[in-house]
């Protein structure tokens, strides 16, 4: 029996399937620049905290390796250096000058130098730094827990996130910061990092203390910290979604 | 093109046993006539029928978000580092000497040409620039990895949750035992299965009422492998999942080999979906679509085409 192809139906189907694969990526590109649309796909950061949060233990530690585990390099990735005079005196005497203000709801605001730091118990521990762009790193860091901080400082009742202000500015001349809730600040693998590879950390990687939160992607993880404050909403810091990267449009949770 | 009258008139000859699927709702119980060379069966349960197409509508996007994903940093590795002199497949933008921008891609230490593809492709004002996948081929098209990401997890969420509910659909009303598994006759016959496949000749009459043993093993493997996999692999890329469930990580070799399995089980998807797209088309494109709107497929005649066939 004879085969009926009509090619003008195959030319038209072929035609109806471009067609609509075009009209469906002009739509997606078109939602992407819509915020309630944003606003709409972000509704999934919510839903995977919380289920997150919910099949994570309290207390479930990252992976740490071993030293042969390391990376040859730890890269250096965002801001490199922040190049603000205030910064780069600081760096010029090794730090000497240094102090992290910890402040906000707390009972008893304190000034720590970088001595004072070394000087509380440590924790080091290798673990693996996953970049949201994409890459791993494994690096051995050496750093005070951030819960000793909190405990010389006493928090408020009312203090729900730790917000960590960096020395780098961007372009525009905003800086870099960052929020975590109590239950990463609290984790026993949440340290503020002095030292990287048994080495004192290079400016490159956030000298002179940056914060590991080792169950968060990198972005979490401010370098250059200046500042610690204790706050109990997050609306009223610079753009109001909980740090810097968030403003651009990452998520606050970063746990994937 | 004529539609099967079937809302009309009842025949208690053709019983939902007969078709695809366990019980039918009510409604589309009801059997279309049959005329002498023509039969109709319910193939599709709306459970199916739903599933299906949501699946056309995450995987689409998941691929193109995940590739804009991909290219915040173009390269795949094995383990849990990334070290930038060993990745398994790179995509890079070079300068010849001459001044000249071209696209790098490395497989396994062998490097290719992909000018326009890979490591660099044309924008808008058609200048190459330097670019893991073309904008073509990723959402949002140009670079902007958070929204890749708030458009590839948003879907992540209605793939998994729409694949929870189909596995718990396919074993409460026993698709997947009725259907979905091959049984012991089905893998006897594999051999002419694929005999046949490979000269274009697909079953016909009673025969077509049934998925063969090919569509049963691809299915199968897809919606119980396939998926499961990609859907762990995901999770393996999550520090937090990673620190609850350590086991995914050895499971999979590592953080960075998570991400490469992921990166081959998209490509499983492509080249499963390309087979089957051909396989639709070419065993009757109007008659497997509307099966897969209304349910109702119209078995294929043995040794006669028609036109709702092709």
């Amino acid at each position: 029996m004879k085969k009926r192809i009509s090619l003008g139906r195959r030319n038209f189907l072929v035609r109806a399937a471009q067609l609509s694969g075009l009209l469906f990526l002009a739509g997606c590109e078109n939602l992407s620049r819509k915020p309630w649309f944003e606003g709409f796909l972000s509704s999934a950061e919510g839903v995977t905290r919380r289920v997150q949060r919910a099949i994570t233990p309290r207390r479930a530690m990252a992976r740490e390796y071993t030293e042969a585990d390391l990376s040859a390099d730890f890269p250096v990735n965002g801001s490199t250096n922040p190049d603000t005079e205030e910064y780069v005196a600081l760096a010029a005497n090794q730090f000497a000058d240094w102090q992290l203000e910890v402040s906000g709801l707390v009972e008893q605001p304190t000034d720590f130098s970088l001595a004072e730091l070394r000087q509380f118990p440590s924790r080091t521990q290798i673990t693996r730094h996953d970049c949201v762009e994409g890459w791993s790193a494994i690096g051995k860091w050496k750093g005070v827990p951030l819960s000793l901080i909190l405990e010389k400082v006493r928090p408020k009742a009312d203090a729900r996130y730790v917000v960590f202000h960096a020395a780098d500015p961007d372009e525009s001349g905003n800086y870099y910061y960052e929020s975590i809730d109590f239950e990463d600040a609290y984790h026993p693998q949440t340290i503020l990092a002095y030292d990287l590879n048994d080495r004192p950390l290079p400016i490159g990687n956030g000298a002179p203390l940056r914060l590991r939160v080792e169950r968060q992607l990198g972005y979490k993880m401010a370098k250059y910290i200046m500042q610690i404050e204790l706050v109990d909403r997050l609306d009223p810091i610079a753009g109001g979604k909980g740090g810097y990267w968030e403003d651009q449009g990452y998520e606050w949770y970063a746990g994937i | 093109m004529e539609e099967p009258n079937k809302k009309e008139e009842a025949s208690p000859d053709a019983t939902p046993e007969e078709g695809l699927s366990a019980p039918i709702p009510s409604e589309e119980n009801r059997i279309a006539p049959l005329p002498p060379d023509r039969r109709w069966r319910f193939r599709h349960p709306l459970f199916v029928r739903l599933g299906h197409w949501l699946n056309v509508l995450c995987l689409p996007i998941l691929l193109m978000s995940g590739f804009q994903i991909f290219n915040a940093h173009p390269a795949l590795y094995w383990g849990e580092r990334s070290d930038r002199d060993r990745p398994l497949l790179a995509m890079k933008a070079v300068r010849t000497e001459n001044g000249e921008m071209r696209g790098v891609t490395t497989l396994f230490g062998h490097a290719f040409d992909t000018t326009g593809l890979f490591g660099a492709s044309r924008n808008e004002a058609g200048a190459l620039y330097r670019r893991g996948f073309p904008e073509w081929m990723t959402l949002p098209a140009h670079q902007w990895l958070s929204m890749g990401r708030r458009w590839h997890f948003f879907f992540a969420w209605i793939f998994v949750l729409n694949g929870v509910i189909f596995a718990f659909f396919s074993l409460a009303r026993r698709h997947l035992w009725l259907d979905l598994l091959p049984k012991k006759e089905d893998l006897r016959r594999i051999g002419a299965a694929i005999l046949d496949h490979l000269r274009f000749r697909h079953p016909a009459g009673e025969e077509a009422a049934h998925y063969n043993v090919l569509q049963k093993i691809a299915y199968t493997s897809v919606v119980f492998v396939l998926a499961p996999l990609i859907v762990l692999t995901g999770l393996t890329m999550s520090p937090d999942i990673d620190a609850a469930f350590p086991g995914l990580l050895t499971l999979s070799g590592g953080r960075q080999s998570a991400r490469t399995i992921h990166f081959i089980a998209a490509f499983a998807f492509i080249g499963y979906t390309v087979v089957h797209l051909l396989m639709v088309a070419i065993t009757g494109l109007r008659n497997n679509l509307r099966s897969m709107v209304t349910g109702w497929y119209l078995l294929p005649k043995s040794g006669a085409e028609d036109e709702e066939t092709n």
